[in-house]
């Protein structure tokens, strides 16, 4: 029951700001291309559901697998470099200069290197967008166990691979969950952006944009809607993910 | 034979160039409670840990059990109770008392019945499920005792366990930690800069000087037993924080300013 009064104020103001858009756009007569009201994407996101979430579901499908990729790299190569100190020290540096890098922009070669219609290419941009922030969170996770915990795990004369299970993985776990609701968010908008520049006529990205390019900006809002439906989703099963994982910590349970 | 026999144990730090610990000698009979007393940088923790085969001495040897330090390690010879509790997040209160019976095999009914004891110990059975940041400070670190305690190790390493609680709660802790104590029999060296608290719990005092950490001059403690809280108030308890004062005040000369005040503020 807590939680429904919870929830009350953020859908007050949600169902707030659609009526007030929805109001401004027919008083005002702003023009469709502009912005539509919401009850018109609403009715187009009804009346063309079967070309929207079919659409919306090959584009969640290559972000789905983007995210697995990328996410499963991450944790793995967070795995080996915090095994291997001095190759976290070799490789460190690259890997943060890589993050600041705009890896977006790369979108267009990476069609190049698949087949740009083909959704190898945009989960090739999902899994890259994923692949650092998760590598770079977990291996600080991985690390950020105390030096008195592993002192007290040897105290029990505990060996490297117990010290691992049982203390560098748990206290790492919260760190990898963050950064996977990040990458969950970076793998729709990696797949949408891939498709932007060019992919199969039946998805998500290319619906939107195309759509936009004819002036049908109802069908493109009503497309974005999805978009963001689908990475709601996708984020709040991450989010659901971790609250099962994760069942001790104090700050999570009402995160 | 002694639990603990250290000899000539030397400790330099390469870094800095610091001598922590110069040509101790000392040992330990079963059941003793020795405190290691001293203003900080006297290397009592250092000692401490060497002792526990945490780090390793320069030079010298430590025999615990008959045995090397890094063998009795292995054999699970020693528990540790660190200033912080060092409770792990994730495991519930039994789940953290339970974790060196995991380590050492223990099968999951023995473990119950042994934890079920401790909490008992410590009296916290009714937080059996809690999580340790449900718990006060002075709770968590009495999860820490009995996790230590769990598996009957020879010999308790304590270093300043009570340092990071309120008087109040420090003082009952330590009437609590010495019926454990009386009750199991173990070997203790406890690691401490609050001289009533050393007096009160020992059976011997190790004052400890700094740079180099040296030994200034071991105080016996012939204090009755039980101890209670009446104790703190007999004249021999006075004459025997005295005492200890004056070893640490003959190296006074060594004091840093800030450890002259730690000293006056325990008086």
């Amino acid at each position: 029951m807590k939680r429904i009064v919870e929830w009350l104020p953020a859908l007050a103001v949600f169902f707030l700001v659609v009526g007030l858009w929805e109001g401004l756009v027919r008083a005002l007569h702003v023009q469709q291309f502009l912005l539509p009201k919401p009850s018109t994407i609403v009715s187009v996101f009804w009346t063309q559901r079967h070309t929207l979430w079919p659409a919306g579901w090959y584009t969640f499908k290559e972000a789905l697998g983007g995210f697995a990729i990328g996410s499963g790299l991450g944790i793995l190569a967070a795995t080996v470099v915090s095994r291997f100190r001095t190759l976290g020290t070799a490789l460190m540096p690259i890997f943060i200069a890589a993050n600041a890098v705009p890896i977006i922009a790369f979108a267009p070669i990476f069609g190049a290197w698949f087949n740009p219609i083909s959704p190898r290419s945009k989960m090739a941009v999902a899994g890259v967008l994923c692949f650092l922030p998760v590598m770079v969170n977990s291996l600080r996770g991985l690390n950020s166990a105390k030096p008195r915990q592993i002192e007290l795990m040897r105290s029990y004369a505990a060996s490297e691979l117990e010290i691992w299970r049982r203390v560098r993985v748990p206290t790492a776990l919260p760190f990898v969950f963050t950064a996977l609701k990040v990458a969950s968010v970076l793998a729709m908008i990696g797949a949408i952006v891939g498709e932007y520049f060019g992919g199969a006529l039946n998805a998500l990205g290319v619906l939107i944009n195309s759509s936009a390019q004819v002036f049908q900006f109802p069908l493109a809002w009503a497309g974005i809607l999805v978009a963001s439906l689908l990475g709601i989703a996708l984020y709040g099963a991450v989010a659901g993910t971790e609250r099962l994982v994760i069942r001790w910590a104090p700050d999570t349970r009402d995160a | 034979m002694s639990v603990v026999e250290i000899k000539g144990v030397t400790k330099t730090f390469a870094q800095g160039n610091v001598t922590a610990l110069e040509s101790i000698e000392l040992e330990l009979q079963p059941g003793e409670f020795v405190s290691l007393i001293g203003p900080s940088g006297c290397g009592k923790s250092t000692l401490l840990r060497v002792i526990g085969d945490l780090t390793p001495p320069t030079h010298g040897t430590v025999t615990v059990n008959g045995k090397p330090a890094h063998r009795a390690r292995k054999d699970g010879d020693y528990g540790i109770v660190f200033q912080d509790s060092v409770l792990f997040d994730w495991r519930t209160v039994a789940k953290n008392i339970a974790l060196p019976l995991e380590m050492l095999g223990w099968d999951r009914e023995r473990r119950k019945t042994r934890v079920d004891e401790m909490l008992d110990l410590v009296e916290l059975r009714s937080f059996a499920d809690h999580h340790p940041w449900q718990l006060s400070g002075g709770m968590q670190q009495r999860v820490s005792i009995a996790r230590a305690l769990s598996f009957e190790p020879a010999l308790l390493l304590m270093d300043e366990p009570f340092g990071a609680l309120d008087e109040m709660t420090r003082e009952r802790l330590n009437l609590e930690l010495l019926s454990i104590w009386e009750k199991l029999g173990s070997t203790v060296v406890f690691v401490t800069h609050s001289i009533s608290e050393a007096v009160f719990l020992s059976t011997r005092v190790v004052v400890m000087s700094p740079r180099p950490g040296r030994i200034a001059g071991v105080v016996e403690i012939d204090l009755p037993t039980p101890r209670t809280a009446e104790t703190r108030y007999t004249p021999r308890f006075f004459e025997l924080v005295t005492k200890v004062r004056e070893l640490l005040r003959s190296r006074g000369e060594h004091l840093l300013p800030e450890e002259e005040e730690l000293l006056e503020a325990d008086r």
